[in-house]
């Protein structure tokens, strides 16, 4: 039962997708791609750019796209409602005992020692991706090219700050015209 | 019931035209609701924001729940939340059915080639900038290395590491807390 499937899959993102949209990314793509064999983690990449591209919050459109790729409008509404519902039933929780414990040692101590797990999670999602099919399928000079691309958008990114949007744009461009 | 649908709008407007997800429409939201519409004070926002950060969940999602619920309770936050992805979910549907159509086309095929090598490098830079964020020295380096080596060898759940984590976490919390105590006693 792919609704099913896709439920189950979708909630556990939201009830453990810790730190941000990156993060989730790993947890997703181990799910989908190696889990269920939903898709190959090309196919994935591709949504990913997409959701990227598109305005609104990038898990969501992640969720709607994969769940629409699954199963159909049924699948994409599945999907996006599981990873919306742990958030709306933790609210309450929250509200109850966090915002009175806002200072709190454990809490704040915690959360701050999930971060290098959490770093490691996001780098995982990238390495995955940095597979055969997606740098070296046309020889030297083709994985070339993919190697320069991943290493020019990486240094745009992180110390230039150059829009992402841009950088998918120009690198789709690149493609283009090189391959 | 007119704040409601007010906070429908508002954040309706914030999904349809916020690229770059929740961190680039947090800015757009304080603007919305702290700036225009008065409807709460700015440090009571973003100390809520402080709070919805270390939530798991989508975050753009969390910060409409808890945005609208402090405005209008639970009806102010479903309708908010409604508001943020409701655009997304649109926009997404006609975009993947005209992917699933053309991605065999070989035009489009040239292009994704172009665009997977620069997808791995857009999530490379977060996940190095949350390393220097969480202060990685030598000693804790083995924690992320650990999430690497068991995710990618050895096809270990992210689900089970998180939950390692957290169990982790606190009880290093505890520990450091009781040590806290006893320095001070």
């Amino acid at each position: 039962m792919i609704y099913l499937q896709l439920f189950w899959t979708y909630l556990k993102i939201g009830i453990f997708g810790f730190g941000g949209g990156y993060a989730m990314l790993s947890m997703i793509q181990f799910e989908v791609v190696d889990n269920q064999g939903w898709m190959t983690i090309e196919e994935f990449a591709d949504i990913v750019a997409l959701s990227q591209m598109t305005p609104g919050p990038v898990s969501i459109n992640i969720a709607t796209f994969i769940g629409y790729t699954v199963g159909g409008f049924w699948g994409s509404m599945v999907a996006t409602a599981a990873i919306v519902m742990p958030s709306l039933l933790l609210l309450f929780f929250v509200l109850r005992f966090l915002f009175k414990n806002k200072e709190n040692y454990i809490v704040k101590t915690t959360l701050s020692s999930m971060k290098p797990v959490i770093a490691g999670l996001i780098f995982v999602a990238a390495l995955m991706m940095m597979n055969a099919e997606s740098f070296a399928d046309a020889g030297l000079h083709g994985s070339n090219i993919s190697v320069i691309i991943c290493a020019v958008s990486f240094v745009a990114t992180y110390f230039a700050k150059i829009n992402p949007i841009l950088l998918i744009i120009a690198s789709g461009l690149v493609g283009y015209l090189v391959y | 019931m007119r704040t409601v649908w007010q906070l429908f709008v508002t954040f309706f407007n914030i999904g349809a035209f916020t690229l770059g997800g929740g961190y680039a429409m947090l800015d757009m939201i304080e603007r919305a609701v702290v700036d225009r519409r008065h409807w709460i004070g700015k440090d009571e926002f973003w100390d809520m924001i402080t709070i919805v950060q270390m939530l798991p969940g989508v975050f753009a999602v969390n910060t409409a729940l808890y945005t609208g619920y402090k405005i209008k309770g639970v009806w102010g936050a479903i309708a908010a939340c409604l508001g943020a992805i409701i655009p997304s979910i649109v926009i997404i549907l006609v975009i993947a059915v005209f992917f699933l159509e053309y991605k065999d086309n070989p035009i489009v095929e040239r292009i994704f080639r172009g665009i997977r090598p620069c997808v791995v490098a857009l999530i490379l830079s977060p996940s190095i900038k949350m390393l220097i964020n969480a202060k990685v020295n030598w000693k804790t380096a083995i924690s992320p290395i650990a999430t690497v080596c068991l995710i990618y060898f050895f096809r270990v759940s992210p689900v089970y590491i998180i939950i390692a984590t957290i169990i982790g976490s606190l009880a290093f919390a505890f520990y450091s807390q009781n040590r806290l105590n006893k320095s001070k006693s």
